[in-house]
């Protein structure tokens, strides 16, 4: 293959030593020795997607997707092919006749990904190539939405797939709808902030990763661009595991989400913090682990970034339903145990 | 080897010698037994090399078949009716990708109403998706034809969809040859992929393309039917020399000589179409048979020879393009219309959802086309009681309810059935 990896086993990924950034509670790299920075500072990293592609300034979907192939190449000696759904993530990387994926690449139609998959995967079985492993990937929409048929179907069969969901809340290519992944209250071209119940509606949508659990496949996480090396992390370990495995990662769009381009750490970071999205794994049916919330923050904090959830702060009041908001971060907290009853860091 | 075999079963096997290595199975009728076939060739180990996948649908059932197919994989599915039209969008997408899936279609009617029964409603509807169609006449030639659809798919990198008539063919028992293994061999070379997902050297499939090339993409594809045209007599050709009988090839003449009325038709029908010619024939009735096997491509300049000669064309076709009518005679008018004598053309919607079509119609209708000629499409043994019952009642209910029901009401009726009111 053109493109040589260097692998890293991801235990050497984490550092020993530990340096937090002021205020933000971060594990940060720069005043380590660069001997012994971790994978995200190293000057020869790979990268299965390439520079030169069309996303936004800001893309949390173009990060998770080069952090999460990178990883399963790593996990798989390049031996790799990936699926794509129709979305930003397709668009954005292959303005033929340049493609920025140094894999084998195939996208077919948006709701089809995880079968197109399993079709790959069937092949290589077939071929006595089952060394090549495969990956769909799709955004929430291609995911939840329209894809949900096809991705239920290569769960049940415990085909052996890892689907990846960039999960951004929305349908993004096509001009910020609402997806059946778009939070609460949340302002989108079809869920507009006017009338009695300004923007997405409580009570509807659904929590994909809890569905792939219920579905006993061997491996369902959640994962967020805050948070790379546990990203990495769960990539690696879902490419050590055969069968169905379902991975979501929390990606902000800077554009849909009305957040400030370098902001997209920091908002997904608040994600985690307040207990919007909760961080966790899952193995045959059962969470096995948890990423705790270190420092708890009020949802507030999260939905203040966001130009989508300004209808709930006009004028400096601020909506009840942010009371509501905040009454899901903590049904969350509760049912994952995201906080411990005493915290050894304090 | 010959064989008493129900037609889906002899599909079946004649589509495991061309050693699939990835099927998609998902059950509708008339097709099912086609895949229940192939599914227990898989399982009792006589179909070695080959992943046989339950889907869940047949979006998914094609979509599979993709992914197969531009991983290298001889791919199959078979569907049916409402099932090809779940999975237009895959249909589409598998030509426009290039990919050489062969998809047996067991034709049958598009609801609503719902009907399981014969007619070539959902072949028509994909007729200009890029697939290659090629309709089979009797299950010998649904045999054949699938044993040449893989070979012309792949030598072209474009998939084939067989049309065969649900439960005329389907689910016929007769006396059918299947061939051997080693000859299906020496005739199907193995799989080897135009471009194909390979992590040796990678390369991006399924990219968008815009305005400044959208066009030479179609043009391309349009292109490879055109060559198609040529392929198919010459892989049909190779098919007669090595097995030793006729199947396939773009269309076939029936006691044409000297015939001034030609009926042109595709499929099953055309068993009946004969017998009646022949009897015809015998009263002194100078007249024959085109029979239409490939529809896409769809076969101009051998139409245009076959038909220059007649004076009348009747096309009797089990589909109708409603709003317009027939499609099949719209594509021969198409074929025919620059011809210096062109034939007088007639066209006819028969054995629509099932409907029997009987030589005593068959031979009213084209003794009629000489005589009696009518405009626009007719529609063969329609009940006109009916129809006429059911226009006169809307025209005094504007909330008329909905019309299946109603024409079900009213055939009651007509038939002095006790009807509930």
């Amino acid at each position: 293959m053109s493109n040589p990896i260097t692998t890293i086993a991801p235990e050497e990924a984490v550092q020993k030593l530990k340096y937090y950034q002021k205020g933000t509670f971060t594990v940060g790299n720069r005043l380590v020795a660069e001997a012994d920075r971790s994978v995200q500072a190293s000057r020869d990293r790979s990268n299965a997607l390439t520079c030169g592609h069309r996303a936004c300034q800001g893309c949390g979907e173009a990060l998770g997707a080069r952090y999460a192939i990178d990883a399963a190449m790593r996990a798989t000696n390049n031996n790799l092919i990936a699926v794509n759904a129709t979305g930003c993530l397709e668009v954005f990387t292959t303005p033929y006749p340049e493609t920025s994926w140094q894999l084998p690449w195939l996208h077919s139609l948006f709701g089809n990904a995880a079968a197109v998959a399993t079709g790959v995967a069937a092949a290589m079985r077939v071929k006595r190539r089952s060394d090549i492993r495969v990956v769909a990937q799709g955004g929430d929409g291609g995911t939840t939405d329209i894809g949900f048929q096809c991705l239920s179907g290569m769960f049940e069969r415990n085909d052996d797939v890892l689907y990846i969901c960039y999960d951004n809340e929305g349908y993004m290519n096509t001009g910020v709808q609402r997806s059946s992944a778009t939070p609460p209250t949340a302002r989108t071209a079809t869920t507009a902030a006017v009338g009695p119940e300004p923007g997405n509606v409580f009570g509807t949508g659904k929590s994909v990763p809890r569905i792939a659990v219920a579905h006993n496949i061997p491996y369902v996480a959640t994962a967020t661009v805050a948070d790379l090396h546990d990203l990495e992390r769960k990539v690696t370990k879902a490419m050590s595991v055969r069968g169905a495995r379902y991975i979501q990662i929390d990606v902000p769009c800077p554009l849909g989400w009305g957040a400030a381009s370098h902001d997209t750490i920091r908002v997904a970071r608040l994600a985690v913090e307040c207990g919007f999205y909760p961080i966790f794994e899952a193995e045959h049916g059962r969470v096995t682990q948890v990423r705790k919330i270190r420092r708890q923050v009020p949802v507030i904090d999260y939905l203040k970034l966001q130009r989508r959830f300004a209808h709930l702060f006009k004028e400096g009041q601020e909506d009840p339903r942010v009371v509501r908001l905040q009454a899901i971060c903590d049904a969350n907290i509760a049912e994952y145990g995201l906080i411990d009853a005493v915290d050894e860091d304090e | 080897m010959l064989k008493q075999i129900e037609g889906s079963h002899a599909m079946a096997e004649a589509i495991a010698l061309c050693r699939p290595e990835v099927i998609c199975a998902y059950p509708i009728t008339p097709q099912t037994h086609i895949v229940e076939g192939l599914g227990e060739l898989v399982k009792e180990g006589s179909l070695v090399d080959c992943e046989y996948i339950n889907v869940e649908s047949e979006f998914a059932a094609l979509s599979v078949a993709i992914g197969a197919s531009a991983a290298g994989a001889r791919a199959y599915t078979a569907t049916a009716s409402q099932g090809l039209l779940f999975m237009a969008e895959a249909v589409y997408n598998a030509s426009g990708l290039g990919l050489p899936i062969v998809m047996t279609l067991g034709n049958r009617a598009i609801g609503a109403p719902i009907n399981i029964w014969n007619d070539h409603s959902d072949a028509m509807s994909m007729r200009d998706s890029g697939w290659l169609q090629l309709f089979a006449e009797t299950n010998q030639e649904a045999v054949d034809l699938h044993i040449q659809a893989f070979r012309i798919a792949e030598e072209l990198s474009m998939p084939v969809m067989v049309c065969v008539d649900g439960f005329i063919l389907t689910h016929a028992m007769e006396r059918i040859d299947i061939p051997d293994q080693t000859a299906v061999d020496a005739y199907l070379p193995p799989y080897d992929p135009v471009q194909v997902l390979d992590p040796a050297s990678p390369i991006s499939i399924g990219a968008m393309v815009g305005p400044e090339a959208f066009t030479e993409v179609r043009f391309l594809a349009h292109y490879k039917q055109m060559q198609a045209l040529r392929l198919i007599p010459e892989f049909a050709g190779e098919f007669a020399r090595q097995f030793g009988r006729n199947s396939g090839g773009l269309l076939r003449a029936y006691r044409t000589e000297d015939a001034e009325l030609l009926v042109v038709a595709m499929g099953s029908i055309c068993g009946t179409i004969k017998d009646t010619i022949d009897e015809m024939r015998d009263d002194g009735i100078r007249v024959g048979l085109v029979t239409i096997v490939s529809f896409r491509p769809f076969p101009v300049d051998a139409l245009r020879n076959a038909l220059a000669g007649a004076k009348d064309v009747v096309v009797i076709e089990k589909s109708v393009a409603v709003g317009m009518g027939g499609q099949l005679a719209d594509n021969i008018g198409a074929a025919i219309r620059n011809l210096t004598r062109a034939p007088r053309l007639h066209s006819a919607v028969a054995g629509l959802g099932g409907r029997s079509i009987t030589r005593a119609s068959l031979h009213h209708l084209f003794r009629q086309a000489a005589v009696q000629p009518w405009e626009g499409t007719h529609f063969l043994d329609l009940n006109e009681k009916v129809v006429g019952r059911e226009i006169h009642r809307k025209r005094k209910n504007r909330r008329s309810g909905p019309t299946a029901e109603n024409i079900l009401r009213q055939l009651a009726i007509a038939t002095g059935l006790p009807a509930a009111e």
